[in-house]
């Protein structure tokens, strides 16, 4: 059983490139080489349709114009560019911003960056599910709001945030929305009117394009301004200077475009994979706990917490599957993750979690497999707990002083 | 993060995977770590008349620097007496299965455990007599 090749179950840290999308990046490189801001030759035209081509079929899974988009570097520039663009640019008027504690670094860096520098931040926090309350959100708003930031989808426990309610408090205010959806295009249907969204920050490598290409998009009506972070020969309208990379805006084109007319079906099959393996744990294995809302959820994530089983012991025990793990021991910081604490998941528990991560090419037998390797190891794993031996005692672990250390 | 051969076969063949009866006037227990803190250790010995340990036994809640370091601290106590055991160093521990820098607390749990334990035992023994 050993002897199984390494299986990938980290969807949500990074996908392979589709095949497809390499395809079509393939003549980018040597053959149609121009530099796509040419504007005196064929070579220069030929890599500016390939650009202006894939910068349609971003903005079409999100329902956006063409002349909306700005390529960047991923959804970590994007970020950036998006909160400080924007508070550089309209910060005299207004200085409040509005994130949520379960952010990716990138926002709450940017945000942190920002409160050094005139501007008051509210971390919103987040319920159990790990969904934000709106009215808590209502709340936070006050005159000085300039911008609310709320991610689309988690990167870690795979809930998507009431999108469309959001965008309509942030409209019905006049406050910018701006959302991190790296881990939400193609996963959830995503329409920056209907869900009055201002700025939206998108990742290549999460949507089986390359690493090292995103997106921005950009609201043009009404027209949302920002400064930008790079200085250079005015590129994507000025807001993002440096030249593109025809060949990786391709990819994150094609990638876009393939969701386009495949999206509903492989949520489907990913449904599928997340039932049987939860459905598995659970029937085998008591005191499984699922972080994150099961609901309001993409089918691609479980985040599991499987009570008296040290995380890092898990994924050694697992080692041929390639998951991500809740626990501090896997980091350098020997703090349980941020994300987890703020959905109140007790430290214990955020020390048993794991993210299985599934995509577009695990297959069902990879899912099986997996399912019975987990299984077998919690067990083995929990015969070697005395926390399992004392709640089979009945003893209440909560209730016995430990000694911190 | 790459760890030693010994480590790996102290993880996936723990020795003394167990428990003895905590309430034996024979039998020392100790408890440490925290489940906060993500290491739970419980460590056993059953000492016999002459004062040495006969048997030992653990079950281990952290990661697998944690089991190992008990498997391996276990299978080192059983035959020694309460005052060779009790001088184990945690170095020795993480000499041997060569734990990484930031597994260094294992290794201190697993000699903080045998001397809780030993402890355990002489304050139950001291008190029957």
């Amino acid at each position: 059983m050993n002897k199984m090749k390494n299986i990938y179950f980290d969807y949500q840290a990074t996908t392979p490139v589709d095949p497809r999308v390499l395809k079509k990046m393939m003549p980018y490189f040597a053959e149609i080489y121009g530099n796509p801001h040419s504007r005196n030759h064929s070579f220069g035209w030929e890599a500016e349709e390939g650009v202006e081509i894939a910068r349609e079929r971003v903005a079409q899974i999100i329902g956006a114009n063409p002349k909306e988009i700005i390529f960047t570097s991923g959804a970590t520039e994007s970020n950036n560019l998006a909160l400080k663009g924007v508070s550089e640019f309209y910060g005299d008027k207004k200085n409040h911003i509005i994130t949520c504690v379960t952010e990716h670094k990138c926002v709450l860096e940017s945000c942190r960056h920002l409160s050094g520098r005139g501007f008051d931040v509210t971390y919103l926090p987040v319920q159990s599910d790990g969904l934000i309350n709106l009215e808590e959100l209502k709340n936070a708003i006050t005159d000085k709001t300039l911008i609310v930031s709320i991610m689309g989808v988690h990167n870690e426990i795979g809930v998507i945030q009431p999108l469309e309610e959001i965008g309509k408090i942030c409209r019905s205010r006049d406050i910018f929305f701006h959302t991190d959806c790296a881990q939400a295009v193609g996963k959830i249907k995503l329409d920056v009117d209907k869900m009055n969204i201002d700025l939206m920050s998108i990742s290549g490598h999460k949507i089986y394009a390359p690493k090292g290409v995103g997106a921005l998009y950009i609201r043009r009506k009404p027209r949302v301004r920002i400064s930008s972070m790079i200085s250079g020969g005015g590129q994507e309208r000025g807001m993002r200077s440096g030249t593109l990379s025809p060949a990786l805006c391709v990819g994150l084109g094609e990638a876009c475009h393939i969701y386009l007319n495949e999206m509903d079906k492989e949520n489907k099959i990913l449904q599928k994979f997340k039932k049987m393996m939860l459905d598995g744990i659970r029937k085998a294995c008591p005191d499984v706990y699922l972080n994150g809302s099961e609901k309001s959820r993409v089918p691609g994530n479980l985040n599991l917490s499987f009570a008296y089983v040290e995380g890092e012991s898990l994924m050694m025990g697992i080692k041929n599957l390639a998951v991500s793990s809740g626990s501090a021991c896997t980091s350098a910081s020997l703090e349980p993750s941020y994300v987890l604490k703020a959905l109140g998941v007790e430290e214990e528990l955020a020390h048993t979690s794991l993210r299985i991560g599934f995509g577009r090419f695990t297959t069902e037998n990879e899912v099986r497999y997996a399912t019975k390797t987990i299984i077998n190891e919690v067990l083995r794993l929990r015969e070697l707990s005395p926390l399992w031996e004392m709640a089979q005692e009945g003893v209440d672990i909560s209730k016995i002083k430990w000694a911190h250390h | 993060m790459a760890y030693s051969k010994e480590l790996l076969d102290h993880y996936e063949n723990p020795k003394n995977v167990g428990s003895m009866d905590k309430e034996s006037e024979e039998v020392g227990t100790g408890l440490v770590g925290a489940p906060a803190c993500g290491d739970v250790m419980k460590l056993q010995i059953k000492v016999n008349k002459k004062g040495v340990i006969e048997d030992a036994k653990f079950k281990t809640f952290g990661c697998g620097s944690a089991i190992a370091s008990s498997s391996l601290i276990t299978e080192w106590v059983k035959g020694k007496n309460l005052d060779e055991a009790h001088s184990i160093k945690n170095t020795e521990i993480a000499n041997h299965l060569a734990l990484p820098p930031v597994k260094i607390h294992c290794s201190i749990l697993a000699e903080d455990a045998i001397k809780a334990a030993i402890e355990d035992y002489k304050k139950k023994n001291r008190k029957n007599r």
